[in-house]
Order: C-alpha cells, then structure tokens, then sequence
C-alpha cells in the first residue's frame, strides 16, 4: 500500500535535515548501525537483554513482596524484600538501642553539615571548615555516639553495627590516615637518608600485604604485645589497623601529587629564606593536595569498600549485619536479597563519591 | 638537589631512629614477657609437629596428620592457583571489556561502562559472597547436574571437567611437554633464519601439545555414579567464586586501565595504520595493542598485586588458601599467633615482590624492544 501524499510530505517534513526526527535516525545510524559487524552486534546485545532483563524484572519488582512483618507475607515467586524492610534497623544501627536512634541520626546530619561546606567549591574559609571536620565534628560524634556524660546513656561499642559502623570506621580511617600519609610522603622524599628509609619501609611494608592479616593482627596479636591487664577495645584496635594501613597507600597518592609541583617552586621559596617545614607547608603541600583530591577520594572509596572485612574478626558492619540477619531461623532462604541489598547500599554511596571525584577532575583538568 | 638539609635535621634524625627502636624493644619485651607468661616459646619447630585437620581441596596429595610445614605448602600452592587463575582470566576479560568500552556501538560501549561501575562500586567481600552463596549453593544437587559443553558438569558440589587419564609413556612425556613449554621465552632468542618470530614459538608449542597427547591414554568424562559425580577433575565451589570474585572486580580496574593506554595511543598512528590498507582489528592488535602494552603494565602490575593480595578473602568461603588455614585452623590448634601471623605477612610479601621483580622484569624487556 502506498502512502498518500499527505503522509509523504509529514515524513520529509519530519525527517528533513537538521529536525528531530532526522538527527535521531543519523544518531542511531552512527551509534548502532553503523556497519554490518555493529548492526550484527546491537542485535545480539537486544537479544542478550531481552533473555536477562524480563526475569530479573519479575524477580526484583514485578513479583516480589515488600509488605508484611513475616515469613508468610512472601508468596510471590519473586523477591522477598520484607525481610530487608523488617530488618532495616539492624542493618543501619546494628544492635543500638532503639531509643537512642536519634543520636545515630544526628551524627549523621551534623556529618552531612560539616562536610558540604568543605567540600563545596568556591567556599570561603574552606581550610576552616575542614578543620572543623577533622576536630570539632569527632568530638561531638564521639560523644553522641558513645554517651556516658551530659545525661546521655553509655553505649558500649560491641552494640554498634551495620552501615553506621562502616561510616564510622571510614571517617575515623581517613582523618588519622590522611595525616599520617602526608608525612610518610614527605619523609619519603626527604633528604635525610633516615627518614627516607623508614618511610620506604613503612609503606612498601603495608603495601606488600593483605588488609585481612592486618586487621587479624590486631584482633589476635596487639593483646600479645601491650601490658599485662590492658586492653583495648576490639573496635577501636580495628580503626588504629585500618588507619597504619591506609597511611601507606594514602602516602603513595600524595607523593603523586608532591612530584606534581614544579620543583622551582621550592627553590624560589627556600631563595627567599623560608626553612623546610614553611616551604612544605606554605607553597608545596597546599598546590600538591590540590591535585590528588581525585585519588584521595578514589582511596576513601576503596577503604569505605574494604570496611567489610571487619566482618571476618566479628565486628558487625552492614554486611556482618545482613550475615546476622540470614542465620535468623524465621528468615532463612534470603540470601540473594540480603548480598543484593547490601551491594546496593554500598553502589550508592560509593557511586555518589566516584561522581563526585571525577566532577573534581574535571574541574582540575579544565584548570580552575 | 634543592637544598642540603641542616645540622640540626641531620641530628634530628637520628633521635627519630632512636623512637622507633625504643618502641621496637618495648613491643618485643612486652610479646616476650606475655609469651614467657604463658610458658609457651616463639619458634618454628611447629612446622615439624604432625597436624590433626583435613584440607579439603589441594594440588598435591595431602592425609590427615601430615606436618605444619607441608600443610603450608599445601595452602600456598592453593593461593598460588587461585592468584595464578584469577591473573589470567582478569587480564582477558579486562582487555575485553576495556575495548567495549571504545566500541563504536553505543549500547556496547554503556554495557562496558555499567559493569566497570557496577563492580567497581560495590565491596570485592560482598561480591565473593554473593557468587558463593546467591549463586553457586543454590545450583542443582548431582542428579539434576547441569550439562555444559565438552562433557563438563556443574552442580552445588562445583564444576566437573573432563580430565586425561596418563598413559604408558605419560611418566616421560609430560615432563618434557612442559619443559618444552617453559622453554618456550627462550626460543625467542635463538636466531632461526626465515621464521618470523611468531611461528617460531607456535611451532614449539605445537611440539609441547604433541608431547602431551602421546601421553593421553583416554579422556576421563565425569559422570553420576549412586549419588555423586565420578571421573574428571571436580573444582570446588569455593574455588569458583573466589576466582570469579578475584577476577570480575580486578577486571573492572583492568578495562579502565586498558581504556586509558589505548587512548594514550596516538590517533596518528591509527590513522596512519589504516591508510596503509590494515583492517581495523588488525590495526587494533599489530598497531594499537602492542604500544598501548608499554603503558599499561605499571599499573596492571599493582593490580596483580592487589589480586594476590585479595586471595586472602578466600576465608570468607572457606577455600582452603593460606590465611583461611594458618589464621583459622592452625592459629587456633597451636595458639601460636605470633609464629603465623608472621608467616603469613612474610609468604604474602614473598610473593608480592617476586610478581613484581618478574613484572619488571618484563616492562624493561618490553622497554627495550622499543628501540
């Protein structure tokens, strides 16, 4: 059948050059079918999709069951997102009572407060800010979370878990790591064959091995070497392992960026009769931290990801928490639900902060 | 040079190195005390002691009461597999999805790009679990065994292959197949005039594959027999997802980093390439691989790393690698945390730095073809 001649004027009015219509064709053209190896290719990835996506569909969504406070509400042949919607306070406080929720929540929003104006752009006082962050913001936590004065109860650190804890390790991780790091850096390219030594040492030493023996270590051999009758708390010698840790390879980013800077700079400086901790200090670290924002932040996301591992010497994170909730005789048969709902937990926060490091990228890229 | 450092630096120094012995002796005295405490000695003598565990999946052979010192070796050889394995198969999938990722083809190039983000995005931990316990445990018991091709089975115990049964000479042959194939680098060298260099190696491995089938007596298929699957070699479970877990998050690294030496490849040469007639996969493994090559091992070497490293995440599956047994098993038979702990750090830090003096090795030689 032949179209008339009205329609045919409608097509060459719709896909006339430069239109709509006619960059949509010339996109698909280009992007799909462009030769026949690529047609053949886009043919085979619908097919794929259409195999893959329509199953995961009805498991995730279309039959799976979110309502209910039990077992029996499943029925669906789908997913059983009850058991993550029931379980949802263990996961992000773990064993917290449930009283005291809202100073988890506060933390969490005095966290959220003290880092947008640090980490935005074009903020006045930013160092300040930071300073805040790294200072006033940890004592006010700690002592939220942990209580004991000012009328707040005592919270022992064996009820803390779930995603708070991963938070809580990560940040305490990267306030002392950071630090330390830029100072094995420095000492890394010191003149002082000493301190280059022992700095080499410290971080190819930490480098060289996995994250599991050193959080191993400190569960089962920081009793063997401290006095008899002290103790430290296991959580505690956690963050100090994961700190030691972290200062090697956060070292190793910063250096990076210490070779990033124009060695003029220092020479100009030190002709100017400043001494070595002023021209670090003032000129150099300030112009190489600049740079490595980017890989700091790439770090903070792998250690935020490696918080995990406390699972295996019995801290209850979000992951030790979903294991937890698994073992639950009322709840088991769940287990892709409970992986699944943990991995997306993490996805979204280590998404946000890839995006916002590549977006940090690019602005330094575009030289701002 | 930018400025010689001053006296009073130099002096300062060495009272850092001072703290840091002082804290050194403390520790040690401390450990030595705890341990005297104790009655218990630090030493390796343990290693000579017979054990009491079973391993449940090892390369060479391995009974109940067997020393410490062979059940390490046991666990490293596993670890070894596992790296080994999960290098091999990183650095393909890597490859792949890193051209994905330059594809032509929209829908190709963003299945690359939310894989890397996927993966990249969530904890190795969780994904090791995930495939161990969303996927493997819930297969199929040995009767119900699902058929792959080539006659592999895969069931909840795992994945069935088929193995081959050695012959009269396989005592003989099968040594000198993989003496000819170790050999093979060295080939490379001697000067056989009118064989590209390419040939050259194919022909001895060719010699090395020849060497090996006059040692096959028959192909041993796995099949049911009563409850369980018999013949063929039978790969655990746990083997299969700290591999997959090892090999999908280092391969999401790898395509980044195969995106970005392509990149860092001149377009010149491409189109250069391309004007002389090569066709375009042609350009991509003669003109574009092999330079891009030169720019990617540093940081493929430190993924390499990261994957040995990793292999240690075995202990969340239980595979029996060398931190699930020493730190799991033998540390709570012997009560000897010390001696482990460190055995483990100094085994992985051996094999850490053999792979990257080998790595280095191999981007000098790389360098050098350069010219």
């Amino acid at each position: 059948m032949s179209a008339t001649a009205e329609e045919r004027l409608s097509l060459r009015r719709n896909f006339a050059p430069g239109t709509p219509g006619a960059l949509a064709i010339e996109w698909l053209r280009r992007n799909l079918f462009g030769s026949v190896f690529n047609t053949l290719l886009t043919l085979a990835v619908v097919a794929l999709a259409a195999l893959i996506l329509p199953p995961l569909f009805r498991w995730g969504i279309a039959q799976a069951s979110l309502s209910g406070t039990s077992r029996a509400a499943c029925t669906g042949d789908g997913a059983c997102w009850t058991f993550i919607r029931v379980r949802l306070p263990l996961f992000f406080y773990g064993r917290y009572p449930s009283s005291e929720y809202w100073r988890v929540d506060l933390v969490g929003v005095l966290l959220v407060a003290f880092c947008v104006p640090a980490l935005r752009d074009n903020v006045r006082h930013r160092w300040l800010w930071l300073l805040l962050l790294l200072a006033l913001f940890p004592a006010l936590a700690s002592l939220l979370l942990w209580g004991g004065a000012f009328g707040l109860d005592y919270v022992d650190t064996t009820l803390w878990g779930g995603l708070m804890l991963d938070v809580i390790i990560s940040f305490v991780t990267v306030a002392g790591s950071l630090p330390l790091g830029i100072l094995l850096a420095l000492g890394r390219r010191s003149q002082l064959p000493i301190v280059r030594v022992l700095s080499v040492g410290y971080i190819e030493l930490w480098r060289g091995v996995p994250l599991l023996t050193v959080l191993f270590m400190s569960a089962v051999l920081v009793p063997l070497f401290l006095p008899q009758g002290v103790s430290v708390d296991r959580l505690l010698r956690a963050m100090a392992a994961l700190v030691l840790f972290n200062a090697a390879y956060m070292a190793e980013v910063v250096r990076g960026g210490l070779q990033g800077v124009d060695s003029r700079q220092e020479e100009a400086a030190y002709s100017l009769g400043l001494r070595w901790w002023h021209v670090q200090g003032f000129i150099v670290l300030p112009q190489a931290l600049r740079i490595v924002v980017p890989g700091i932040i790439n770090t903070v996301v792998d250690l935020f990801k490696d918080t995990t591992l406390v699972t295996i010497i019995g801290l209850f994170d979000l992951l030790g928490a979903v294991e937890q909730a698994l073992k639950d005789p009322a709840w088991l048969g769940f287990a892709t639900e409970g992986y699944v709902f943990s991995a997306l937990v993490f996805f979204v926060c280590c998404y946000a902060m890839s995006s916002y490091g590549r977006s940090m990228e690019r602005r330094l890229a575009r030289g701002q | 040079m930018v400025r010689r450092p001053s006296p009073r630096a130099r002096a300062a120094q060495w009272l850092l190195l001072a703290i840091v012995v002082a804290v050194a002796w403390y520790l040690g005295s401390q450990a030595a005390a705890n341990i005297a405490r104790r009655h218990a000695t630090f030493g390796f003598v343990f290693l000579f002691e017979n054990t009491n565990f079973d391993i449940p999946f090892r390369l060479i052979p391995w009974s109940v009461g067997d020393t410490y010192g062979r059940a390490l070796l046991v666990c490293v050889l596993n670890t070894l597999l596992v790296a080994a394995m999960s290098i091999v198969a990183a650095t393909l999938l890597g490859l792949l999805v890193g051209v994905m990722r330059l594809s032509a083809n929209w829908l190709v190039r963003n299945i690359a790009l939310g894989f890397i983000e996927l993966v990249r995005n969530t904890p190795q931990l969780v994904q090791i679990i995930f495939w161990y316990v969303a996927v493997l445990q819930t297969l199929p018991g040995p009767r119900q065994s699902i058929t792959l091709p080539a006659g592999t089975l895969l069931n909840v115990r795992g994945i069935y292959l088929p193995s081959f049964a050695p012959g009269g000479g396989a005592d003989v042959l099968w040594p000198l197949a993989l003496a000819v194939l170790l050999a093979t680098p060295f080939v490379w060298r001697l000067r056989w005039r009118g064989l590209p260099l390419g040939s050259r190696s194919l022909l001895v491995s060719l010699l090395s594959v020849l060497l090996f089938a006059g040692g096959i007596d028959h192909i041993d298929y796995p099949a049911l027999r009563g409850f369980n699957i018999a013949g063929g070699i039978q790969v655990v479970p746990e083997l299969v997802a700290l591999w997959a877990g090892l090999t999908i998050y280092a391969a999401a690294f790898i395509a980044e980093i195969v995106r970005a030496a392509i990149l860092s490849v001149h377009k010149g040469q491409r189109e250069a390439a391309l004007s002389l007639g090569l066709k375009p996969r042609q350009v991509l493994s003669k003109i574009i691989l092999p330079q891009a090559l030169r720019v990617m091992i540093p940081p493929m070497t430190s993924q390499y790393l990261n994957i040995i490293k990793s292999s240690s995440l075995g202990a969340a599956v239980a595979y029996p690698e060398l931190f699930q047994i020493f730190a799991g098993t033998v540390l709570q038979q012997t009560a000897r945390e010390l001696e482990t702990m460190f055995l483990l750090m100094a085994i992985f830090l051996a094999i850490n730095l053999a792979t990257s003096a080998l790595m280095n090795w191999y981007n000098h030689r790389v360098a050098l073809v350069e010219r």
